[in-house]
């Protein structure tokens, strides 16, 4: 199929917006860290070893992996393809008084997250897979520990909380984005569609700072 | 009062331009723009110097030829108008105005603040058309179109094609641009029947002409003299992907 800046687009689109599904499912598995310690640890151990045991979610993850490097490749592919559009620049610009400073700037935001993602992996998928973890008293592997002794350390937080107000103003911008670019045009829906997404993104983003906080004030007797 | 000018000047399309100072005074808060600019280049012509050439012909705000960015933006600082319809009422006496060409890869400078928009004239001719064949006028109400359809492809047509979304995108998209003539042209029933050979056509075009993707910024219709809507981007691309799924 020919390529052009729409299809591009429409892969952007689908990958984020599968992403976008994606960050509800991960926040929602996360919650059970907001459970007491006692519950926690078991129950967030035994779901930790659900996930990597299923074939469904390992085609899943699998989908995930290609949606994450597609979106970040194809950004890349873009972002040299405008700049070459571009041409010359002007000698004085103010056109930033004309739109928001997030939808102008989602690359800067998505390498802020791309880098945020590699310590992620590193820290929890790199060493759940490749580790060698304790046992917990069911005998899986014990993540819980893990996560909570990563999330007593100050500047660990601050790198987490930042990263999640990147993503914020990411998601902010690119799921009503994502809905322009896959044709939705109707005034009332085109509407509804954006104060869905703000609602969506805050939710997500409080969501996901809230987790590391809890545990910083919550558990660092553990 | 008096302004400060820094003008972008330009031999030609290969030659590299600056920007060069001009002050002048004497100027009547209800000249327009375009005035201001006439004024002072009639003092260097009397000075034997070669004029600042910019494009402009009906100076009434519907024709789109006149287009320069001004102190950063484009069509300068009020929305919803052209170049010619912004007067000197919206500057300080003692300000410093820069003026510079639109920029973009597809729009070339051609000298001093012309640019060449031929880029737009090729997307046109690419599919902006329905295939009719002349003759006597047909009677008017042979087709039933609602009112409320033909003010919303009005509202479309009015694009007037001065390159401002270009110019002020960030990626110099032409997706406002293109999207304007896709949606006032798929909203009619003369234009439906080619709609789907039509959208591709077109975005083919728009991305050999060397524009860049949409980023749904919004900074276009903010800028857009005719103020025509995103939401027809949103169409554009709905045509644009129904015509990629239904394509045989």
């Amino acid at each position: 199929m020919k390529q052009t800046t729409l299809t591009y687009k429409l892969v952007m689109a689908a990958t984020g917006l599968f992403l976008c599904f994606f960050l509800v499912i991960h926040l929602l598995g996360n919650l059970q860290l907001l459970l007491p310690e006692s519950e926690a640890r078991e129950q967030f151990n035994w779901y930790s070893h659900l996930l990597s045991g299923n074939i469904l979610i390992k085609i899943i993850s699998y989908v995930l992996y290609l949606s994450l490097i597609g979106h970040a490749f194809y950004a890349l592919v873009i972002t040299k393809k405008n700049i070459k559009a571009n041409g010359s620049s002007y000698v004085y610009d103010k056109r930033s008084q004309v739109s928001s400073w997030n939808s102008r700037n989602m690359g800067i935001l998505g390498t802020i997250i791309l880098i945020f993602l590699i310590i992620h992996f590193k820290d929890y998928w790199y060493e759940y897979k490749f580790g060698s973890l304790p046992l917990d008293a069911k005998g899986n592997k014990d993540l819980y520990s893990i996560v909570i002794s990563s999330f007593q350390q100050g500047w660990y937080i601050i790198i987490y909380e930042l990263s999640f107000l990147a993503l914020g103003f990411h998601l902010l911008h690119g799921f009503f984005s994502a809905s322009r670019t896959l044709g939705l045009y109707h005034p009332k829906y085109a509407r509804v569609v954006r104060f869905f997404g703000w609602v969506y993104s805050i939710l997500i983003t409080l969501g996901f700072m809230l987790i590391p906080i809890y545990i910083y004030f919550n558990l660092n007797a553990l | 009062m008096k302004l400060y000018l820094k003008v972008w000047r330009q031999e030609n399309r290969e030659a590299k331009g600056d920007m060069v100072s001009y002050d002048v005074d004497g100027i009547s808060v209800h000249m327009s723009f375009l005035e201001m600019l006439d004024l002072l280049n009639e003092r260097l012509i009397q000075k034997g110097e070669r004029v600042i050439e910019f494009d402009h012909d009906c100076r009434e705000g519907i024709c789109g030829a006149c287009g320069m960015m001004i102190n950063g933006r484009a069509h300068g600082p009020l929305t919803g108008t052209t170049t010619c319809q912004l007067h000197m009422r919206s500057f300080k006496d003692g300000e410093t105005v820069y003026i510079e060409p639109f920029r973009a890869a597809a729009f070339p400078v051609l000298r001093d603040l012309k640019i060449d928009r031929s880029a737009f004239d090729h997307i046109i001719q690419s599919g902006g058309y329905i295939s009719a064949s002349t003759g006597q006028a047909p009677e008017s109400n042979s087709i039933p179109i609602a009112h409320e359809v033909t003010e919303a492809a009005f509202d479309a047509a009015a694009c007037i094609g001065c390159g401002a979304c270009v110019a002020t995108c960030k990626n110099s998209s032409a997706a406002l641009f293109t999207s304007a003539k896709v949606s006032h042209l798929v909203l009619l029933p003369q234009g439906k029947l080619e709609a789907a050979n039509r959208v591709i056509k077109m975005v083919n075009q728009m991305d050999a002409e060397g524009f860049g993707h949409c980023s749904n910024t919004e900074a276009c219709e903010v800028e857009c003299p005719q103020e025509i809507s995103v939401l027809h981007i949103g169409r554009m691309n709905y045509q644009y992907n129904k015509a990629l799924v239904l394509r045989k």
